[in-house]
């Protein structure tokens, strides 16, 4: 078990090497990286049953990032984990690269689902949580979906399902940042209350601060406890966090990020 | 395993039972169309690996991408506008684009739908799933051919989309018929002109043969039941032999097995074509007899389709 200070350091370096592979490239999905580096850190270097050196391990636990676009900072969090160099994170989106904008099982060591389309990884999560109901494994099934992406019917879809099913390997998260492509969430198309909505489809809720690692970390023991429901964290956290120049900007979901704009906000990462 | 004179759900429902017994890793998912298709049967028999989504198909192919993910095989089943252009992005990216093994079944193709109409009656599913990379489409004609297929479905790595007959329809091939998934299968001999046939236009096509053999026209007669990849060394062959060619199918005529084949022919052997088949319009409730004869999917409009392309070659 990891203390506060390591994971809280693990989680400054999800965000450095974040920053700095975007800034390579020159733009990039920022706001949405950025927010969920802290439960990032506490699933691959605390809680998750991964061995990086056989990636494909049978009973290991998977982790589907449904909002995709936060793929740099699950691939900067694979890197540091020990999946691959960290050389490679300077390739995102570059032509052949094995790192693109959105998590791709077949081109990234690690990455246990392709996503992209917002709704459908959630719903192939659940798919895999349903695989370990039917052979009684005792792995885990995590996944990220965004508040935005919480628009989408097949989150429901496959929420209603999960808890229909009582698929308690499923640990799922909300990046609940509060803000989407178009403005903030409440101003384009209400989502809350997140808490409420998924008590109703009979999950295991809880709410917290989605940048408290140990706040997460005991979350998901909590979580594992709550036999006969999946489990939903709701994870308050703010969009660019930790990105000095676009913390809580709507305009952080995709945007160019320059070698000075990462000098700055690295060396408030230190 | 009867296989002659039963609906082919049942004969459907008979093979996922046998195959299931020798792979654990099968499973089936549906989303509250089990009685439609008689899988109830097999939900009776492996409850701990049958999965119904209910109404919610996207959810349906999303799961099954997921328990292809961890090593199942499913088999997924709606209505076949349902389980192709309702969950489109679903098939592209979970399933193909994500290389997992799931294999879906449309039942009711085209007119077939009947009773259920024009909302149910998928005149464009062959299409959109056509310009799917990796994607193989299977259309069998009867249950000999269902269940000769039906092995090599399972173990092709990769998706399959299977457009399913459900009820009973003229028999086609004697037990015992091998066929080989991708390659298409002789059922009438003849040096004039070829038909080219899917599903329940085979019959048809078979029989517009006996008319135009009555006025001394020998047609060849030719079973596409994978129509893609569709096999392009059959229509070579054909032309070669017969040099004008008729498609059949219960389809528009855009985008489907008439398509696929006139893209063969201009690239590697310009002849003569026709299609029958729907012709860009939507669907509409009725009984079959009625669909058929006025959508001109009919025999005789075969034979019209036949004199036509004669006439150019």
């Amino acid at each position: 078990m990891k203390d506060r200070t390591f994971l809280e350091e693990k989680a400054k370096e999800i965000r450095r090497h974040t920053i700095e592979c975007i800034a390579h490239l020159g733009v990039g999905h920022v706001g949405g990286s950025m927010s969920i580096a802290d439960v990032l850190s506490v699933l691959y270097f605390d809680q998750m049953k991964v061995n990086p050196s056989n990636p494909t391990m049978e009973n290991r636990d998977r982790f589907v990032l449904s909002k995709g676009h936060g793929g740099p900072a699950v691939y900067a969090t694979l890197a540091m984990k020990g999946y691959f160099d960290k050389e490679i994170l300077k390739t995102l989106n570059a032509p052949n690269t094995k790192l693109p904008s959105h998590t791709d099982k077949n081109l990234t060591v690690g990455i246990d689902m392709t996503t992209g389309s917002l709704g459908q990884g959630f719903s192939a999560a659940v798919g895999m949580a349903k695989a370990i109901q039917m052979d009684q494994t005792d792995n885990y099934i995590y996944a990220i979906i965004g508040d935005g992406e919480s628009q989408e019917g097949q989150i429901w879809e496959a929420s209603m399902f999960a808890g229909s099913q009582g698929l308690d390997h499923l640990i799922a998260f909300t990046d609940y940042n509060k803000m989407q492509i178009d403005g903030e969430t409440k101003d384009v198309n209400t989502v809350g209350p997140l808490d409420k909505k998924w008590e109703a489809f009979n999950w295991h809720v809880q709410e917290i601060d989605g940048h408290d690692v140990i706040a997460i970390k005991e979350a998901i023991m909590e979580a594992k406890k709550a036999t006969g429901k999946p489990s939903m964290i709701i994870l308050n956290t703010i969009k660019g966090k930790g990105a000095s120049f676009c913390e809580g900007d709507v305009g952080s979901h995709n945007m160019p990020v320059t070698e000075e704009m990462c000098k700055e906000a690295i060396a408030r990462l230190k | 395993m009867k296989l002659i004179d039963r609906d082919m759900r049942d004969i459907y429902v008979d093979l996922l039972l046998d195959y299931a017994k020798k792979n654990p890793d099968m499973v089936i998912v549906e989303a509250d169309l089990m009685k439609a298709l008689a899988t109830t049967r097999f939900g009776e028999a492996y409850p701990e690996r049958t999965v119904n989504v209910g109404v919610a198909e996207a959810n349906m192919i999303g799961v099954a991408a997921g328990l292809a993910n961890m090593g199942k095989l499913p088999f997924t089943h709606t209505f076949t506008p349902f389980a192709t252009r309702r969950v489109y992005d679903q098939v592209t990216l979970s399933v193909a684009y994500a290389k997992l093994n799931v294999k879906m079944v449309g039942s009711d193709p085209g007119v077939t739908a009947q009773l259920n109409g024009g909302t149910h009656m998928s005149l464009e599913d062959v299409g959109i799933m056509r310009t799917m990379p990796t994607m193989t489409i299977v259309e069998p004609v009867d249950g000999v051919q269902l269940a000769g297929l039906f092995p090599q479905i399972a173990a092709h790595n990769g998706p399959v989309y299977i457009r399913l007959l459900r009820k009973d329809f003229a028999p086609i091939f004697k037990e015992g018929t091998k066929f080989d998934l991708g390659k298409a299968i002789r059922v009438r001999e003849g040096k004039d002109v070829s038909i080219f046939a899917t599903g329940i236009m085979v019959k048809e096509a078979l029989d517009a043969a006996e008319i135009l053999a009555s006025e001394g026209i020998e047609a060849s007669v030719v079973n596409f039941h994978t129509i893609k990849p569709i096999d392009e060394d059959m229509i070579c062959e054909e032309v070669s032999k017969t040099g004008a060619i008729v498609t059949a199918e219960n389809h528009n005529i855009i985008n489907g097995l008439g398509s696929a084949v006139a893209e063969v022919l201009s690239e590697h052997c310009p002849t003569p074509l026709r299609r029958v088949g729907t012709r860009d319009h939507f669907g509409e409730v009725g009984k079959l007899d009625f669909l058929m004869e006025k959508f001109g999917l009919k025999a005789k409009n075969i034979v019209e389709s036949v004199k036509e392309v004669l006439k150019q070659k």
